[in-house]
C-alpha cells in the first residue's frame, strides 16, 4: 500500500514537473508555502511572517507565500520532511537556520545535508551575545573568563540547545579561551535560556541578540558582549568577543533565510533568486523588523552559497572533537 | 486603580467589536477540535498587521481568553478535548452530556469558566509585580518536583483500580520518551519519521479521547437499529447558577490551582485542569460521584483552565518571558507593533497594556453571556444518531489532527493511538491517566537532566534537588500525596469484581 502511494506520489510529481518545464516564465501561478521548522511564535516564526508579507505586491511575486510550521527535535522534523518529502516544484519553500541544520547534518541521525537545499535568499542575522543577570557579579567578558579559567566547569551557562548557534558560540569560548564551561542546553529554546539566567538558575547565558536586546530593555540583564566580528547597531555600547580578548568569529551568527529542496527546477530559482532579496528590502519589511527588535541581513543566492560552505568547513573542524 | 482609567477604552464602537468578533471567533475555534488556544491565537496574528497595537491586542486577548472555554464545548458533547486544559473536562463533562444534561453541563462549564477567569484576570491586574518574583522562583529542581507531583495524582484519576491507573500513567511516560530528545538530540524509538518530532500531544488527546468512543458507537450500530435517541433536558440557566453556588468548594478550589500553577512557565495550562480536579475530587464528601457526571468535576475543571489565562501573561507581560506556546504568539503580536513586554509596555504604553488586559476582563464575561446562549442549541448535538454521530466525531479527528502541522503523520498517530486506547478500555484502563503521563513526562525528564547538569557543576545532586525550603515544600507535599492516596486505597479497599474484569 505504502509503496504504491509513493509511486502514485513520485507519477504526480514527474506530471506536474513536466508541466512546470514548458513555462517558468509564468511562476507563480497560485499562493506559495513556506516551512517554518520551528513553532509559532518563536523568533524564526515571527520573522518568516513579516519578510514575506509582501509576497503578494505585484512587485514582488505576485503571490502570497503561506507560513506552515513543522515543528519539533530542534528543527530536525522540519528540514526532514524538506528534503525528503516535500516537492520540489518551487511552491514549497524552507526557512533556514544557519549554523542549526549544518551542525545536525555533520553529528548526523538526519536525512539532509547542505547539498539537500538550494538557498534562494538571506534575510536576517541574529548573532549570539553573553549574558549575566541584572544583578550578577560579572561585568565584563573579562570577568567571566576569568572565573572560568579558575573554576574549571563551574560556570554554568545556558543555550537553547544542543548544536544550534548557542552552543556553538559557546564551544568558540571554550577554545579561544583554553577554558571549561558547562552549558546547560534548555527545553523551549532560547525563551527558557533566558528565564534561567533572569532568574538565577545558572550564571551566564548565550541567546539571542534580538531576545537579549528586549531583556535589557526590561532590565533583566546585562549584556557583556556579541560573538560577530563588528558591533551591532541595536547594541553599539556592547563590545565583540574579539575585542574584549576572546577570539571568537561570527561561526555562530543565526543566519535566516529562505532555500527550496534539490530538485526544484532552476528557472524557478533563478526568478526566486533575483525577485526574493528585493521583496526583503521592502521598506514596510524593513520597518516592521526593525520595530520588533530583529536585525536583518539581507544577502543573495550566491552570496548565501558562499557562507554555507564557509560555515559547513569551520563547524566540521569545531565539532570534530566532540 | 490604573486599569478603571483605560475601561473606556474597551468600549469605543471599533474596539467593542473587535471584542465581540474575536469573543464569537475564539468560541467557535476553541469549540473545532484540534484547534488549540494557542494556534487560534496564531492564526489571528496576521490580522493585527493592518490594526493598531492596542486594537490587535484586544482581538488576541478575547480571542485567548474565549477558546480556551470555548474546548469545552468539545469535551463535553464529543468528548474530544480541543487542547490539554480540557482533558479534565471530558470526565465529568461528558458523562453529563451523555445523560441528556448536556444543556446544564455547558452552562455550568460556562459560569465557572467566567468565575475563574475573572479572578486570574484580577491577580495578573493587582499583583503583577509580587506573582512576577513567584514565577521565577521555579528553577528546574522545582519544577522536577512539580512534576513528580502530577505523577503520584496519576494513580487516582478516573480509574477503578489504583494499578490499572498507574499502568496507563506509565504507557503515558513511555510514549513521551518517543522521537528526539530535545535536550541531548538522541533518538529514542523512532521507527517512522513521522514519529521523528514525538508524539504530538493534541493529536494523541484526540486519539485517546474520541476513537475508542467512535469504535464503540460502530459497535455499538450494528446491534440496534432503532436510533438512541437520548431526550435532551431543558435546563434553567438559574437553576445552573444555584448549581454553582452550591459547588463553592469545587468552585474555590479550581480557580485557587489554576491561578497557581498557572503561574509556572512551561507547565501551567496543561495540567491545570487535571490537578484542580483531582484536588477537589479528594476533598468533596461526595468523591465516589466523580467521574459519573458530576457536575462538581466540571467546575472544578474549568474554572481551572480560565484562571490560568490571567497568571499565565504575568511572565510575558513583566519579564518578557512567555511562559507558555500562547504567551509567545502573544508576544510575537506585541513585537510586531514594536511594543516590548517588561518595564516599557507600562511605562510607555500604558493604553496599549492595560485596553488589552481590560479587554481579557471584559471578554470573560462576554464569552460566558455567548456560551450561555448556545448552551441550549448546542446540547442538542446529544440527539444526532449515535450512527451519524460517529461518522462526523471521526472526520473532526482526522481534521483535528491533521491541521496541527498539516501532517499526516500525526493523523496515524492518532488513529493508532486511538484503537489501542479502545482495547485498553475493554481492560478497565483510562485515557486521563495516560495522558497525564504523556504530558508530565518530558517536564520532570528535561528538567531532570537540566538540573543534574547544574548540579554536577556546581554543589552536586543532593544539595541541589534536595535542599532550599521549596523544595522541601514541594518533597512534603510529593509525600503527603503518596500517603494519603495509599490511605484511601487501604480504607477502601475493593477487590477486582468478576464484572470488572470482564468489563
Amino acid at each position: 500500500m505504502k509503496s504504491l502511494l509513493a509511486g502514485a506520489a513520485i507519477a504526480l510529481a514527474g506530471m506536474t514537473g513536466a508541466v512546470m518545464a514548458d513555462g517558468h516564465a509564468n511562476y507563480p501561478e497560485r499562493p506559495i508555502m513556506m516551512m517554518v521548522s520551528y513553532g509559532a511564535g518563536g523568533a524564526t516564526d515571527f520573522q518568516a511572517r513579516i519578510v514575506t508579507m509582501t509576497a503578494g505586491n505585484e512587485d514582488a511575486l505576485g503571490m502570497p507565500i503561506a507560513i506552515i510550521n513543522k515543528p519539533g527535535a530542534g528543527g530536525r522534523v522540519g528540514w526532514n520532511w524538506l528534503a525528503g518529502q516535500a516537492e520540489a516544484d518551487g511552491y514549497t519553500l524552507g526557512a533556514y537556520n544557519i549554523p542549526h541544520f549544518i551542525a545536525q547534518s555533520i553529528k548526523g541521525g538526519v536525512q539532509y545535508s547542505r547539498d539537500s537545499f538550494e538557498p534562494i535568499a538571506n534575510w536576517g542575522a541574529d548573532p549570539a551575545v553573553l549574558v549575566v543577570g541584572a544583578d550578577s557579579a560579572f561585568n565584563t567578558l573579562e570577568d567571566v573568563v576569568s572565573f572560568a579559567k579558575e573554576n574549571p566547569g563551574k560556570l554554568t551557562t545556558s543555550g537553547a540547545g544542543l548544536f544550534v548557534g548557542h552552543h556553538i558560540a559557546a564551544l568558540q569560548m571554550e577554545k579561544a579561551g583554553d577554558m571549561k564551561m558547562a552549558y546547560i542546553p534548555t527545553k523551549g529554546g532560547g525563551a527558557a535560556a533566558m528565564k534561567a539566567v533572569i532568574a538565577g538558575d545558572v550564571m551566564a547565558g548565550i541567546n539571542n541578540l534580538s531576545d537579549a536586546f528586549r531583556a535589557r530593555e526590561a532590565g533583566n540583564v546585562k549584556i557583556l558582549a556579541v560573538a560577530d566580528l563588528e558591533r551591532n547597531a541595536f547594541l553599539p555600547d556592547v563590545p565583540t568577543m574579539m575585542e574584549a580578548g576572546l577570539d571568537v568569529d561570527n561561526s555562530s551568527v543565526n543566519f535566516r533565510g529562505v532555500m527550496v529542496p534539490k530538485g526544484t527546477p532552476q528557472g524557478i530559482i533563478d526568478k526566486l533568486a533575483e525577485t526574493v532579496p528585493t521583496m526583503f528590502e521592502n521598506s514596510r519589511v524593513a520597518g516592521k523588523m526593525k520595530a520588533g527588535g530583529s536585525p536583518m541581513h539581507v544577502m543573495t543566492r550566491d552570496e548565501v552559497l558562499d557562507m554555507w560552505a564557509a560555515r559547513e568547513e569551520t563547524l566540521k573542524e569545531l565539532l570534530a572533537g566532540l | 486603580m490604573e486599569f478603571l482609567f483605560y475601561m473606556g477604552d474597551v468600549f469605543t464602537p471599533i474596539n467593542f467589536g473587535l471584542l465581540l468578533l474575536g469573543t464569537i471567533g475564539g468560541l467557535i475555534l476553541g469549540a473545532t477540535p484540534g484547534l488549540s488556544p494557542t494556534m487560534a491565537v496564531a492564526l489571528l496574528i496576521p490580522f493585527t498587521f493592518q490594526l493598531e497595537a492596542a486594537q490587535g491586542l484586544i482581538l488576541l486577548g478575547a480571542a485567548y481568553t474565549s477558546t480556551v472555554a470555548g474546548g469545552a464545548v468539545s469535551a463535553i458533547l464529543l468528548k474530544i478535548p480541543g487542547a490539554p486544559a480540557n482533558i479534565a473536562t471530558t470526565l465529568d463533562g461528558h458523562t453529563m452530556a451523555q445523560k441528556g444534561q448536556g444543556a446544564k453541563a455547558l452552562q455550568i462549564s460556562f459560569l465557572a469558566s467566567a468565575v475563574g477567569g475573572v479572578f486570574g484576570v484580577l491577580l495578573l491586574i493587582f499583583l503583577t509585580p509580587v506573582l512576577a518574583q513567584w514565577a521565577l522562583a521555579f528553577g528546574p529542581s522545582h519544577l522536577f518536583w512539580l512534576a513528580i507531583l502530577g505523577v503520584t495524582v496519576i494513580g487516582s484519576l478516573d480509574s477503578k483500580s489504583v494499578v490499572k491507573g498507574l499502568l496507563s500513567g506509565c504507557i503515558g511516560l513511555w510514549l513521551a520518551t518517543i522521537g528526539f530528545d530535545d535536550i541531548m538530540g538522541a533518538q529514542r524509538f523512532i521507527f517512522h519519521p513521522a514519529l521523528g518530532g514525538g508524539i504530538n500531544i493534541i493529536a494523541a488527546l484526540i486519539g485517546l479521547f474520541a476513537i475508542p468512543q467512535v469504535i464503540t458507537m460502530f459497535a455499538k450500530g450494528r446491534h440496534n437499529d432503532g436510533a438512541e435517541v437520548i431526550k435532551v433536558q431543558k435546563h434553567p440557566i438559574s437553576g445552573a447558577f444555584r448549581e454553582l453556588m452550591r459547588s463553592k468548594r469545587a468552585l474555590g478550589i479550581g480557580t485557587a490551582t489554576g491561578s497557581i500553577i498557572g503561574l509556572i512557565p512551561g507547565v501551567g495550562g496543561q495540567i491545570a485542569g487535571l490537578v484542580a480536579y483531582d484536588q477537589s475530587k479528594k476533598f468533596s464528601p461526595d468523591r465516589e460521584k466523580f467521574g459519573t457526571g458530576h457536575s462538581e468535576g466540571v467546575i472544578a475543571a474549568e474554572s481551572a483552565n480560565n484562571a490560568m489565562v490571567g497568571p499565565s501573561l504575568v511572565p510575558l507581560l513583566t519579564l518578557s518571558i512567555p511562559g507558555s506556546p500562547t504567551a509567545a504568539v502573544l508576544l510575537g503580536g506585541l513585537l510586531i507593533h514594536g511594543i516590548f513586554p517588561g518595564s516599557d509596555l507600562f511605562d510607555n504604553h500604558p493604553d496599549v497594556a492595560w485596553t488589552f488586559i481590560n479587554s481579557m476582563l471584559i471578554g470573560q464575561i462576554l464569552m460566558c453571556i455567548f456560551g450561555l446562549y448556545v448552551a441550549g442549541l448546542a446540547a442538542r448535538v446529544a440527539q444526532v444518531p449515535q450512527s451519524v454521530m460517529a461518522a462526523v466525531v471521526l472526520g473532526l479527528a482526522v481534521f483535528g489532527s491533521y491541521s496541527v502541522q498539516s501532517s499526516m503523520g500525526d493523523v496515524y498517530v492518532m488513529a493508532s493511538l486511538g484503537v489501542m486506547m479502545y482495547f485498553l478500555e475493554r481492560f478497565g484502563f483510562s485515557a486521563a491517566p495516560l495522558v497525564l503521563g504523556l504530558i508530565l513526562g518530558p517536564i520532570a525528564e528535561a528538567n531532570f537532566i537540566q538540573g543534574s547538569m547544574i548540579a554536577n557543576a556546581t554543589d552536586g545532586m543532593a544539595p541541589y534537588f534536595l535542599g532550599g525550603r521549596l523544595n522541601i515544600l514541594l518533597i512534603g507535599v510529593v509525600v503527603a500525596s503518596i500517603l494519603y492516596s495509599g490511605y484511601m486505597e487501604l480504607r477502601t479497599r475493593r477487590y477486582t469484581s468478576k464484572e470488572e474484569i470482564i468489563a
